[in-house]
């Protein structure tokens, strides 16, 4: 019951996480995959310094993460309904279709 | 061997009454669940002058095993096409979340003292219950919506995507209605809430946040409405609109899952009411009255006697041997309250909770048998133009009293 | 009991994250994604970080992920494709990220010692409670940032309407 997690263990966690989220942005060719394994590493990061609010107990690192889910959402909403619009030109959510400005 | 038991529990003491607490509670809720669809159909019934279910059983209580009977035992078909993951997960998520919510509420103040260990009633008192009770109902958007997109058909979809955003869009004005119990109460913790009420108990009825917070209590309680997917809310399960909505291609047992969470979301919603602006386990007489404690008794003891008497004259053989039996239970319960104070004391608290559920369950029903249903655009226009700046302004216009008062 | 809770959970992120690289169809990658942010919900509340593990649950699994899981059943794009595209991208993309991994890690574990351990729930039995402390540092110090960022989710919904509105 007394064993504890030290502080690290939740660093490495969070990079373990990150790094899952690099290699899904870099991998997958669904518009809507990517923009989740953005979310994915937001969350790494919120993660972090949840861990770092924790060691130093203070609590405005927990505000930092509060301000960190604001914006996520609101860029959550602004990015769907870009994706959105761009389905309904190209009718496709594969990313190596929609490069048009390449030569 | 025994030592080693008798150690073994005391070390562990709080998880294994946690567990007999879970597996009792999720006993007692879908007991109540199954008795809360004969209520409701018996109910809507007597409305529409006709008899309701009258024939399995006495007074046609044996019905809702009957349901669960044809339930579990009815073909099971999977359409073809659809996504089996999400098709077989999503009742599986909103039972559970359903059941989920059930643990924060609190029943009763007072603990039982068992070996010297105090159960209190109620699984869990977390001190951001009210929280973790709106997180639940966030969550359970997913099984609606995941099962309108699974079921691979039109009619599922259009009724799984409307009352998705249905429930979304109250969810606002769910949230901000009880905002100003939370000013009073200065906490999320729904023992709290139910504490600061309990501070002019001598006042009785009039304690209760109901009276403060009318406003917040209508938009709190239309807001659930519209969140648990009931009359006058349900156009996107209604039948004669779009077959049966989200659950159209959902059969036997996991359609049973929906119907059990739903009439489950409906007993969270109620004990919340019950819980946050009418007192909780607080009785409506001022506790100076302590004569009023013999209430339960005189309630119990002549519906008990008259339970007697109907089923003595009962048609069936089967019913004039059960409905005395029952009758007699509740006698006796009745009986021994007065026999023994020291019970009574410890039954008042949870008598009057699950009193106030019974009645907020009864308006369910009631605006079941009543009102007609909304139209689609009309429901959305309601509740993000009139119930959402309601709540805000009752945000504002507590904020500010309290502001005042100092 | 925090080493369970974090063994439990923690590994549960990593595989519905991984769960979340491997599967083709969006929809099954998004309800990962919801594994994931409820898990790291667990962890921060064992971290004494009780409102952000309900706000997490709230705004993230409750409203951001639904929108995602909505516009994934609106498009129906269906799975993805394996393009040209796509192997360059395998040959990039994991060494990139298990650089990155090492990176970080490296930088953790050589500082593990200074970072300590941590407490079950945190000094949660402090006299007031964590959400009174985050909301008196909102409320006060913080007061700027917070109504910048109402205006921010207004921009945001603002922008959102206009560019997934039809063209008329």
């Amino acid at each position: 019951m007394s064993a504890q997690v030290p502080i690290a263990a939740y660093l490495i966690l969070a990079a373990v996480l990150f790094s899952i989220g690099v290699a899904a942005f870099l991998i997958k060719r669904n518009l809507i995959s990517i923009f989740m394994s953005i979310e994915l590493m937001l969350n790494a990061v919120n993660l972090t310094l949840v861990a770092f609010a924790h060691m130093w107990h203070q609590v405005s690192g927990q505000i930092f993460v509060f301000f960190v889910m604001v914006v996520a959402a609101a860029e959550a909403a602004v990015g769907l309904a870009i994706i959105i619009a761009i389905f309904r030109t190209r009718e496709t959510l594969n990313v190596d279709s929609v490069d048009l400005m390449k030569s | 061997m025994i030592d080693s038991l008798t150690q073994f529990l005391n070390e562990h003491w709080d998880v294994i009454i946690s567990l007999v607490k879970i597996a009792l509670l999720v006993f007692i809720v879908l007991t109540v669940n199954a008795y809360l669809t004969w209520f409701e159909r018996k109910v809507v019934a007597h409305m529409q002058s006709r008899w309701g279910p009258h024939r399995v059983g006495p007074h046609g209580l044996l019905q809702p095993a009957a349901d669960g009977l044809k339930f579990l035992l009815k073909e099971d078909p999977t359409p073809a096409g659809v996504d089996k993951f999400t098709y077989y997960l999503a009742p599986l998520m909103a039972l559970a979340l359903a059941l989920t919510s059930i643990a924060i509420i609190p029943f009763g103040p007072d603990p039982i003292v068992v070996f010297g260990h105090k159960i209190y009633l109620g699984i869990v008192d977390l001190n951001i219950g009210l929280l973790a009770l709106f997180a639940i109902t966030a969550l359970s958007v997913y099984g609606v919506a995941l099962a309108g997109w699974s079921s691979n058909s039109k009619y599922p979809l259009l009724g799984g995507l409307r009352s998705s955003a249905q429930m979304v869009s109250y969810e606002l004005a769910l949230t901000m209605s009880v905002v100003g119990v939370l000013l009073m109460a200065g906490s999320f913790s729904l023992r709290d809430i139910i504490n600061v009420q309990a501070i002019h108990a001598d006042r009785g009825l009039f304690a209760w946040n109901v009276f403060p917070q009318i406003l917040g209590f209508i938009c709190f309680f239309t807001a659930a409405v519209a969140e648990t997917n009931r009359v006058p809310f349900d156009l996107p399960e209604a039948e004669s609109e779009l077959v049966a909505g989200f659950h159209t291609e959902y059969s036997s047992f996991k359609f049973a899952m929906f119907f059990i969470a739903e009439y489950t979301s409906m007993i969270t919603v109620s004990s919340l009411c019950a819980i946050m602006f009418f007192g909780g386990w607080l009785s409506p007489f001022p506790a100076t009255w302590t004569f009023t404690h013999y209430l339960p008794s005189l309630i119990l003891i002549p519906f008990g006697l008259w339970v007697i008497w109907d089923g003595i004259r009962y048609e069936t053989i089967f019913g004039r041997i059960v409905l005395p039996g029952i009758g007699t239970v509740i006698t006796v319960i009745g009986a021994v309250l007065i026999a023994f104070p020291f019970i009574n004391e410890f039954i008042q608290g949870p008598f009057w909770l699950l009193g106030k559920i019974f009645f907020f369950l009864f308006v369910y029903v009631w605006m079941r048998g009543t009102l007609p249903r909304f139209r689609y655009d009309q429901l959305m226009a309601f509740g993000w133009k009139f119930l959402l700046p309601l709540a805000m302004a009752n945000i504002i216009a507590t904020s500010l009293i309290m502001a005042l008062r100092g | 009991m925090q080493l369970a809770l974090f063994m439990i959970f923690g590994g549960l992120a990593v595989l519905a994250a991984l769960n979340l690289l491997l599967q083709r169809h969006p929809i099954n990658s998004a309800l990962s994604l919801v594994v994931v942010m409820m898990s790291l919900a667990v962890l921060y509340w064992s971290l004494g970080a009780e409102f952000l593990a309900a706000a997490q649950v709230i705004v993230y699994s409750g409203a951001i992920m639904v929108f995602f899981v909505f516009v994934i059943m609106l498009l129906n794009a269906g799975e993805e494709e394996r393009t040209t595209g796509s192997r360059a991208a395998y040959i990039v993309g994991f060494p990139g990220a298990a650089a990155i991994f090492c990176l970080l890690s490296f930088v953790f574990l050589s500082e593990r010692n200074a970072f300590g351990s941590s407490n079950v729930g945190g000094y949660l039995n402090h006299v007031t409670s964590n959400i009174s402390e985050v909301s008196s540092l909102l409320f006060t110090k913080l007061l700027l940032p917070f109504e910048v960022t109402s205006v921010l989710i207004l921009v945001a919904i603002l922008g959102a309407v206009v560019l997934a509105r039809k063209e008329q």
